[in-house]
């Protein structure tokens, strides 16, 4: 996809996302834990990459890493050639965490409204709150909205800034079906008109259906990364889960996966 | 869907924008929703708005208070005036800043970190907040004082309540460090507890006899300072060096312990 108006309107032309050697460590009772060890990623303006990887693979820590609410231990973050923390400053980055924690007393509107106008916003944020199919609810308080609904509403604060790159981790968890389709029309709709989007999940249908690219990772490196079709050829399946389950097998038995993997690195 | 404006159809407000005119109404938004929580939490209206007016209506305003002269034209109806509405601008201060504490254990400040607020931004909204419904407070309970049959100087109707308010922003530090150090989401039962604990040991309620232990022990409790400046203006003498030195350390104590906590969260997150 041709990055469009958004892509255009970034000055530099700056990848929307550039990792370099990422490596994070966690100290724990046992030493030192490697929730990350040399990732490297570059997602260009535009492309809706899905972030894959079984539980554990550093797909939380890296999006944390992106977004600057923790810091590397060594390598670089770049969004927008920009550090993590200036590129939200300048509402270029939102995100919809898993575990955002959210005000239970007060309403949905009062949430999204009082995010807008952190961001700088005015104006009615009814439109968003449509997008994310919360407008039936606005006037609920947040305490009284099911799980589905307050992953909904994470994403209407994640949309208000009307950001270049969109985070996304577990976006659907909670959802029912049709809440599933509708959140996933609205990130297509978002995508075609330009904004950069990358989502983490479990369901590989979704990677499947709606991601440009699809990076797979495994202990913190990133093992497959190109096109839904390219990745699935280098497995040699047309089942994701099955190219899931062969890549992301411990690597620790095979030390040369990773140089066979990069031949879809694009 | 709906008339939506497209990502990149509208650029979203250059960050420098965000950090100068926005910036204003972003706080202004926040005050507001931050107030408006605390006047619907019965919690804050009980212990703030209350409390101290009734407590003083029950203990202080008794005829034979109001006939004990403490000074010239001041008795001792006034002096518990005083102490109660300390004690409910300390109360509402202690909670604002230990409120940052339990929306941080609740994940909100790291929501926030998302959004281009700064955190020590978010923790003075939340202290300005408190300050209001705290300014509340210590107004109701002087109001009732005034009903209550309160005699002092016309001085002290200004100074004492003043005095008391602005005071309680050491008390905003306190909840602040208070909050990040105890278990978090019971913060604010324990922490009414050691309020109570503090007034009576630093003599803010009933100040002990001069000479006795107690005394001695109260002059170094963060209470004892707060209460002893803002009784002065009720003119039962000058003000206690002791007073402005406990005043002035546990200010510093309490200020360095938050700053010092607030930024290894912060740093850590």
């Amino acid at each position: 996809m041709a990055p469009q108006q958004s892509g255009a309107m970034t000055t530099t032309r700056s990848p929307a996302i550039e990792v370099k050697g990422l490596v994070k460590e966690f100290r724990s009772s046992d030493g030192a834990v490697r929730a990350v060890d040399g990732l490297d990623l570059t997602v260009r303006p535009g492309e809706v990459v899905a972030f894959l990887g079984p539980n554990g693979a550093g797909k939380t820590t890296t999006l944390d890493l992106v977004l600057g609410l923790t810091g590397p231990t060594s390598g670089t973050v770049r969004v927008f050639g920009k550090k993590p923390a200036r590129a939200i400053a300048d509402g270029q980055v939102a995100a919809a965490l898993q575990d955002g924690g959210l005000l239970r007393d007060i309403t949905v509107l009062e949430t999204v409204e009082l995010t807008a106008a952190l961001f700088g916003r005015s104006g009615s944020v009814t439109p968003f709150l449509e997008r994310a199919g919360i407008a039936q609810i606005a006037r609920r308080k947040v305490g009284r909205c099911s799980g589905g609904q307050q992953q909904r509403l994470r994403f209407a604060m994640a949309l208000v800034s009307e950001p270049d790159l969109l985070l996304l981790d577990e976006p659907t968890t909670g959802m029912d079906v049709q809440g599933r389709r509708d959140f996933w029309t609205a990130i297509r709709h978002d995508a075609e008109a330009g904004r950069t989007v990358v989502f983490a999940t479990h369901y590989l249908q979704e990677a499947d259906a709606y991601a440009d690219r699809i990076v797979l990772v495994s202990h913190g490196r990133v093992v497959a990364d190109g096109t839904v079709a390219e990745v699935k050829a280098l497995a040699g399946s047309h089942d994701l889960e099955d190219v899931f389950v062969a890549l992301t097998a411990d690597r620790a038995a095979d030390p040369t996966d990773r140089t066979t993997a990069e031949g879809a690195n694009r | 869907m709906t008339a939506t404006p497209l990502p990149g159809a509208t650029r979203p407000t250059s960050g420098s924008a965000i950090r100068s005119t926005a910036r204003a109404r972003a706080v202004r938004t926040y005050l507001r929703l931050e107030l408006r929580r605390m006047l619907r939490d019965r919690r804050t209206l009980v212990f703030s708005l209350l409390v101290p007016p009734a407590v003083f209506l029950w203990v202080g305003a008794s005829a034979e208070h109001q006939v004990t002269e403490i000074g010239p034209g001041t008795n001792l109806t006034a002096s518990l005036l005083v102490s109660v509405a300390l004690y409910g601008a300390l109360l509402t201060a202690t909670s604002g800043g230990a409120g940052v504490a339990v929306e941080r254990a609740q994940g909100w400040t790291r929501q926030l970190r998302l959004t281009p607020l700064e955190p020590w931004t978010y923790v003075l909204v939340k202290v300005l907040a408190s300050m209001a419904i705290g300014a509340a407070s210590v107004l109701v309970t002087f109001a009732a004082g005034w009903f209550g049959g309160a005699q002092m100087p016309t001085s002290a109707w200004v100074l004492c309540p003043l005095i008391a308010w602005c005071g309680s922003l050491v008390f905003s530090a306190f909840g602040l460090l208070m909050g990040y150090v105890l278990p978090t989401e019971s913060v604010l039962k324990y922490l009414n507890l050691i309020l109570i604990g503090l007034s009576f040991a630093g003599g803010l309620f009933l100040p002990f006899s001069d000479g006795t232990p107690m005394a001695t022990i109260s002059q170094v409790m963060p209470t004892y300072g707060l209460a002893e400046l803002a009784r002065a203006p009720l003119g039962s003498g000058p003000v206690e060096i002791a007073a402005v030195v406990n005043v002035v350390a546990w200010a510093a104590i309490f200020l360095t312990g938050a700053a010092w906590r607030f930024r290894t969260d912060t740093a850590r997150v």
